[in-house]
């Protein structure tokens, strides 16, 4: 595994809540990256976004290491959750709030902080 | 065939027990597209591995360029 994957996993692995995203939250580059994070946000979600732009072999490992060809992604404490319309889709019918509950805990509401982190 | 044709093909070849099956052009820019799949197969998966099967199917179109944007909708068979 390459360094790059590496730290793409301990993201994965570590983060409550992450989200690949074209961009940041701050300066969204892409509607189905700004869809995902409006879905978390409405949630309440503790949002960890990675800008993937910022170098193109992240999309390129983050794809290896997931199976999941488009970006968005997100990960719910590791396990990946969907792209934009999956979270939108879970958003909907509640269950998305339901699986981050199970996930994190049901006051994860509470530490619903964003913040933004580089793998490179 | 244009791309929509070419997707509505590879979709009905990859489901041929799909009970609704649509591909809608979301901007009429012939890149950016809705599908829209009911099968029986989808029953019992998660939405991940359920968006997973299309993406397979898709993979040509996906991997040459002819798909910017693609956005997915399966449910089980109606």
């Amino acid at each position: 595994m390459s360094e790059l994957q590496d730290r793409i996993k301990t993201v994965v692995e570590n983060e409550p809540v992450a989200l690949f995203m074209k961009g940041t939250p701050q300066m969204i580059m892409c509607g189905n990256s700004d869809r995902a994070l409006r879905a978390l946000r409405e949630a309440g979600a503790p949002v960890t976004a990675v800008d993937i732009l910022v170098d193109p072999a992240i999309r390129q490992e983050l794809s290896q290491l997931s199976g999941w060809p488009t970006i968005p992604q997100v990960f719910i404490r590791g396990e990946l959750v969907g792209g934009a319309d999956i979270v939108e889709e879970l958003a909907e019918t509640g269950e998305l709030e339901e699986k981050l509950s199970a996930a994190l805990g049901p006051e994860y509401r509470e530490q619903a902080e964003e913040r933004v982190v580089s793998v490179v | 065939m244009t791309t929509s044709e070419i997707i509505e093909a590879t979709l009905r070849s990859a489901f041929p027990g799909a009970t609704e099956l649509a591909v809608i052009d979301r901007t009429g820019g012939g890149d950016h597209f809705q599908v829209v799949v009911a099968d029986a197969r989808f029953e019992g998966l998660s939405l991940v591995d359920q968006h997973r099967l299309v993406y397979e199917a898709l993979d040509g179109p996906l991997q040459d360029g002819a798909i910017h944007e693609l956005r997915i909708k399966t449910k089980g068979a109606a």
